[in-house]
């Protein structure tokens, strides 16, 4: 293993904001793993963190084929994460909307830039990352619908399901786009938390990583399971269930659960009298694979995303 | 007459209400024209609260003057506006990222969508920024590459200082005035100021544009001041980009809008702690200084000042 600085910048009061890659096994750029861009995303964190610890492991056993370099960034921002801030500190931009990046831009977009120079050659790009409401996920591979990264590829993780996403204006400052311009076959994984550690999903997406790079013959791995079918649905397919008032959201279903046509999922309660306003139930038989966390809600939102039975 | 354009209720015993004053003449005529000012899309800029009042005070000063409609918008973010919030609060939204939205969408798509219903149709939009809270802006416009034919001439009255037409961008498509460019309702993106503040010299030269462009368009019969000519930029090697070489404490040795020859002395980056000057920002061109930092803290990179090359201004 080699522990070396990816980017670096200079702090006022601060100590130098820096980038670290670990780099296993030697030879072309195989594989390259992405962790947080956004300072709450520490699950994301904990699941690179976890990944570094296994492929430590498995250099030191020799289980790394000749030939293969895979490096891994537990975070690009550790700034955020030392503050508890989603965003950069001062000006509040989104590092995953700057790829690129470019060298004489504003800091993110050149933290970008320095990341990027570093990853863009890669086969494969694995980045973790995170929804933008809060909530919890199915375990899941998310790719984009047009690009460079294929369907039979994303299968070779085993996670119970990959979403094939469709692209929109603003995915082209992401990573996972701009990876696929140059030619890496680029994917998003989303595990159930952001804010908070879940071990069993972290546990679940290294298992899923060991067996993707096992499947392409970087490492040598055996889950000690058979070989799991992937699930592959759009976004566009998902059944989305919506709020329409807005007040305190009282789950009653869990991710993960399958469900009938008709099953109360929510209540909506009044914040002051403890009415409900309003029961949300499930259209169509099917699995729950997105529920909204938060303990308020607004109304229109999308509370539950569902995944229709076959 | 105030009018809720767009309406949701908080959780908590509170109604979220995006409102408009729309002010037209006494006696209505059919295929009158209709002006939109618009403003507070990101909750931390204020320059255009100042601007939607003055052209209201003005228009009720001397209302007989009034032929057409205009479209008052102050707060096209309430909670933004009263928490200090760039985006929407709780969502940690760019609302500018959100159009044109999307009627049966969550609440942020559904208020961008209610808002573009309501907005699109006008003659002329008016959408009004003030930068952020980093950098000082001189009153100017900015215009998409794609819609430079339709904007132009009316940029050209608007009384500002500056028309920087830029290249398109993917990421722009999702703003409020691509999203009514692109079908059919003009909008100038006014560029002033600075975030949290209100220069009431810039508010005041916007007011005297806006009242030329509705002259221009036969929606005011008062008398408006002659618009000051702007210097048009087409070209993207018009402009230079100040950035910071590292961080420190900017401190300005020159003021806005000056015209600085290659090498003069813009300002210095300091270390309180040590004492040092970390840099000298140095001007790369003979130009005129027209974005300055005004946040003093700057990270290596941070944007300290844009420049407009001499050739583009003495072509």
């Amino acid at each position: 293993m080699k522990k070396r600085t990816i980017y670096e910048i200079k702090g006022l009061y601060r100590d130098n904001f820096r980038v670290t890659g670990y780099e296993f096994g030697k030879g072309k750029k195989s594989v390259c793993i992405v962790g947080t861009m956004r300072g709450n995303e520490v699950q994301q964190l904990y699941c690179c963190s976890q990944l570094v610890k296994k492929m430590k492991q498995l250099e030191a056993e020799g289980r790394i084929s000749p030939g293969h370099k895979i490096l891994i960034i537990p975070s690009c921002n550790p700034y955020s994460l030392n503050i508890q801030k989603r965003f950069w500190p001062i000006d509040n931009t989104d590092i995953n909307r700057m790829f690129p990046g470019y060298d004489l831009g504003e800091t993110t977009q050149r933290i970008a830039d320095g990341v990027f120079k570093e990853i863009m050659d890669y086969a494969y790009g694995i980045q973790f990352t995170s929804f933008y409401m809060p909530g919890e996920f199915m375990p899941h591979v998310r790719m984009m619908d047009e690009g460079y990264s294929k369907v039979e590829t994303a299968l070779k993780f085993e996670m119970p399901y990959v979403v094939v996403r469709k692209v929109r204006p603003y995915d082209t400052a992401t990573l996972n786009y701009n990876w696929q311009v140059w030619d890496t076959q680029a994917f998003s994984f989303y595990t159930t938390t952001t804010t908070t550690i879940d071990r069993k999903s972290a546990g679940q997406s290294v298992l899923s990583v060991m067996k993707f790079l096992s499947a392409l013959g970087i490492v040598k791995y055996q889950s000690g399971s058979s070989k799991k079918e992937s699930v592959v649905v759009s976004d566009t397919e998902m059944v989305s269930v919506r709020t329409a008032k807005s007040g305190i959201f009282e789950p009653l279903v869990h991710v993960g659960d399958d469900i009938g046509e008709g099953t109360p999922l929510a209540n909506i309660v009044h914040p002051y009298d403890g009415e409900i306003m309003e029961t949300l139930y499930a259209p169509v038989d099917a699995k729950v694979f997105f529920m909204h966390t938060d303990p308020l809600t607004y109304a229109n939102t999308a509370v539950f995303k569902l995944v229709e039975k076959e | 007459m105030i009018k809720t354009v767009a309406s949701v209720g908080l959780p908590v015993d509170e109604v979220l209400a995006i409102k408009k004053r729309r002010i037209q003449p006494e006696n209505k005529k059919k295929g009158m024209k209709r002006i939109s000012v618009v403003t507070g899309i990101h909750g931390d800029e204020l320059e255009g609260q100042y601007v939607c009042f003055e052209v209201a005070r003005k228009i009720e000063e001397e209302k007989e003057k009034l032929a057409g409609i205009v479209d008052i918008y102050p707060a096209m973010n309430p909670l933004g506006i009263d928490s200090i919030t760039r985006g929407i609060p709780a969502f940690d939204l760019d609302m500018n990222r959100l159009f044109p939205g999307n009627i049966d969408g969550n609440m942020t798509e559904y208020l961008a969508a209610e808002i573009m219903k309501d907005v699109s149709g006008s003659d002329l939009v008016i959408d009004i920024h003030a930068s952020n809270i980093y950098l000082t802006e001189i009153p100017q416009i900015r215009i998409n590459e794609l819609h430079e034919d339709t904007l132009v001439p009316f940029a050209e009255k608007a009384n500002v200082d500056f028309v920087w037409v830029h290249g398109a961008s993917t990421v722009l498509e999702s703003t409020f005035a691509y999203s009514l460019n692109s079908t059919g309702t003009p909008c100038l993106v006014v560029e002033m100021g600075v975030g949290m503040r209100i220069t009431k010299e810039y508010g005041d030269q916007l007011v005297d544009g806006i009242f030329h462009l509705m002259e221009e368009l036969g929606i005011w019969n008062g008398k408006t001041s002659e618009p000051r000519k702007p210097i048009i930029s087409k070209n993207p090697d018009d402009v230079s980009y100040l950035n910071a070489s590292v961080g420190g404490l900017f401190i300005p040795k020159v003021r806005h809008w000056e015209t600085l020859k290659k090498g003069e002395l813009i300002g210095q980056i300091i270390d309180p702690l040590s004492g040092k000057v970390l840099d000298d920002v140095l001007s790369p061109v003979d130009g005129i200084l027209f974005t300055i930092r005004e946040y003093p803290i700057v990270d290596e990179g941070s944007l300290v000042g844009r420049l407009l090359r001499k050739e583009a201004y003495e072509k």
